[in-house]
């Protein structure tokens, strides 16, 4: 079916999720404001109506409960999708997901089947605070034995959510709310695009080549695919021609796509929203590291993310701690004049 | 409710293969790790011998494991806690796999990757955690699988007194009666979490008065006695196939050797174990039994020992078996047959 129906990120989230429960009697979604509300970031919009209160099951705020009730359902033979509503909550349930959804399978030598989908929402940038702002895809990638998938558009969410529903292990699904078109946030324009109505899927570990270039190369998720475009784009009218690389997942992660880039380009910035310490871009540094045998870098990696403090609530304070268009505009132009202490021969 | 023959042999049977199993292990379990044998200067090494690791015996507490798994199908679930094997035991979880995972070795239910604190057995819908209070929200998801299979299989969440005190309890029992799960949540009260007694951990008697709070069912079982457990949960049993909801069940149960074996116990009074020992519940049922003429003394002995053949061949499986091989670590992350299986190396 051809279409060019423009959804948001929110409506193809829910729209994958619906078809997938049509397709699949053992899919269900549990979680809190998900019924009535439809999610409070929208991604269960309008399913209530569809599927009714057995598959569409709102719960007490109780979430070490319910996420535990999951991984018991999906060891049963079901395949609950089950929303943490803000990332940030991962405090108060985070033994269930982290020390039983993602470890008994491992410790039942893979016998235990974990077919749970974790939705979840991440990000700043609308003066939530230090509670309600954070991404912590890094925090979870860190951890072995979950999936993140992490998208930038209404595109890639709903294939990789159908994806997502499909694989038989536990994924993490990380949506930005500042990416999911709501009509009470603003929002990028370029994260709500065309979606066909068909179900499709799109695979983990398969990054997307964005934009093509040849200056550098700039590796980026979530909301901030959205900014590092806008930049790029500015950076063209300067002729700085970046290729922008946008990971999709995290887990698993596109190894050989960011190597290929930088082979080409010779030159890395990273734009990330997460921690910068101990997170995703010291990860894809590490990676352009140990493969310096093969990569002729012409100036040092770059890193943009939110320095090691919590996110601030004043609009000023938070604007700055949260990488900008500007500021990744700002850093391919400083790397396109660095060199390296030993350039020639290679 | 009255108890049969049949069930009251299986309960037999199934409380001397567990306790024989304990002291089994507490046997093996010490081996390696005593002087001369460690190195120079330690007591004990925790690490060393052919099981290594923590080890949480259930010596004492059979009556728990029997009373309640004597209800049970193998299509109804069981999900444990860090101190597992008189539960898989009851569940009937083969014995070879399961010490085999103690041993770490290939032939494990978990190929050695999860010891025995978390052992898990998809065939006898098993699993146990390591994690204090974390069997009660895992218990619902299989009770709400059972509810929207539209099957009347139960499930039942074990845990410590100790665990009573913790946010999952109230969460779980919240959750379990609001969406009537077909779960009972069966506290073993022994009396001692590690070190701390019931009355230094909460300030009421009974957990299981906790039940008014959730508006269900409480049971209170005062006697460390199969029988009596039995005969007691059976309404709890009834009332989960039934579809009418959960039930809290608390039993006064008696933890026979440490936390762990290794524990200096330090924190107990002096003889209180040898008292505990002469209300063994073991040759209480024996007695039972005689009395009603359902077992005769050389029935007995076969029993015995037909029960501790099962678990001598089971640590003889088990000491025969291979390791994995140390490569074999990096399998499994995710579920068997699955392409990214290693994930990030």
């Amino acid at each position: 079916m051809k279409t060019n129906r423009i959804l948001t990120m929110a409506q193809a989230i829910s729209e994958g999720i619906a078809q997938e429960m049509t397709r699949d009697s053992n899919v269900f979604v549990m979680g809190e404001d998900i019924g009535a509300y439809g999610g409070i970031f929208g991604a269960t919009g309008g399913l209530l109506d569809k599927f009714g209160k057995d598959r569409i099951m709102d719960t007490p705020i109780s979430e070490t409960a319910f996420i535990g009730t999951a991984t018991g359902a999906a060891a049963a033979g079901l395949r609950p999708i089950v929303e943490l509503m803000f990332v940030d909550f991962f405090g108060v349930c985070m033994d269930q997901i982290y020390n039983h959804l993602a470890k008994n399978t491992y410790m039942s030598g893979g016998h235990v089947k974990l077919p749970v989908v974790l939705t979840t929402a991440i990000g700043g940038g609308y003066s939530d605070a230090a509670q309600h702002s954070q991404c912590l895809y890094g925090t979870f990638a860190h951890m072995p034995g979950i999936k993140v998938v992490v998208p930038s558009n209404a595109y890639d969410a709903k294939g990789l959510m159908i994806q997502a529903i499909r694989d038989d292990n536990p994924v993490m699904f990380m949506y930005h709310k500042g990416i999911m078109g709501l009509p009470w946030m603003a929002y990028f324009e370029g994260s709500s695009n065309a979606v066909p109505e068909d179900p499709y899927v799109i695979a983990f570990g398969k990054a997307n080549v964005i934009k093509e270039g040849s200056d550098l190369t700039i590796v980026t998720i979530s909301q901030m695919v959205q900014k590092t475009v806008l930049a790029a784009n500015e950076l063209t009218e300067q002729s700085i021609h970046a290729e922008v690389i946008d990971l999709r997942t995290l887990v698993p992660m596109d190894v050989e796509c960011i190597l290929k880039s930088v082979r080409k380009t010779g030159r890395l910035l990273i734009a990330d929203e997460d921690y910068l310490g101990f997170g995703l871009s010291g990860e894809i540094s590490a990676l352009i590291a140990e493969n310096l045998d093969t990569i002729a870098l012409k100036a040092p990696i770059k890193r943009l993310a939110v320095p090691n403090v919590p996110i601030p609530y004043s609009r000023p304070l938070e604007q700055f701690v949260i990488p900008q268009v500007s500021n990744i505009v700002l850093a391919a132009q400083e790397l396109m004049v660095k060199k390296m202490a030993y350039t020639e021969s290679v | 409710m009255q108890i049969g023959k049949e069930k009251l042999l299986w309960m037999f049977e199934k409380m001397v293969q567990i306790r024989y199993y304990e002291e089994t292990m507490a046997a093996v379990y010490m081996e390696g790790k005593l002087p001369p044998s460690i190195q120079k200067g330690l007591a004990f090494d925790i690490g060393a011998g052919p099981v290594p690791g923590e080890m949480h015996l259930a010596a004492g507490q059979e009556p728990v494991a029997a009373g309640i798994c004597a209800h049970l199908t193998d299509d109804d679930t069981v999900v444990g806690t860090h101190r597992p094997h008189h539960f898989a035991i009851a569940k009937g979880v083969p014995l070879d796999p399961m010490t085999a995972e103690m041993f770490g070795k290939v032939t494990g239910l978990g190929k050695g990757k999860g010891g025995h604190m978390h052992l898990f057995d998809n065939a006898h819908k098993f699993s146990c955690s390591g994690i204090i209070g974390a069997s009660m929200p895992i218990a619902c998801g299989s009770a709400l699988a059972a509810k929207k299979l539209g099957k009347n299989w139960i499930s039942i969440a074990f845990f410590g007194e100790g665990a009573a005190n913790q946010g999952s309890f109230h969460e779980s029992m919240n959750l379990a009666a609001l969406w009537k799960l077909p779960v009972i949540f069966v506290c073993e009260d022994n009396h001692w979490a590690i070190s701390v007694p019931k009355t230094k951990a909460t300030s009421i008697d009974w957990v299981s008065d906790r039940a008014v709070s959730y508006g269900i069912p409480g049971i209170r079982v005062s006697e460390n006695d199969a029988v009596q457990i039995y005969e007691a949960v059976a309404p709890a049993i009834a009332r989960a196939r039934h579809g009418e909801g959960p039930s809290l069940v608390e039993i006064k149960t008696d933890r026979y050797f440490g936390h762990f074996q290794g524990d200096p116990e330090t924190y107990r009074p002096k003889g209180e174990v040898t008292g505990l020992r002469k209300g063994d519940p073991i040759p209480k049922l024996s007695k039972i039994l005689k009395d009603k003429n359902f077992m005769t003394p050389q029935q007995e002995a076969m029993i015995i020992e037909k029960m501790h053949h099962s678990v001598d061949q089971a640590f003889e499986f088990a000491r025969k078996s291979d390791y994995p091989k140390a490569q074999d670590a990096l399998d499994d992350v995710f579920v068997l047959g699955h392409a990214n299986a290693r994930a990030l190396v």
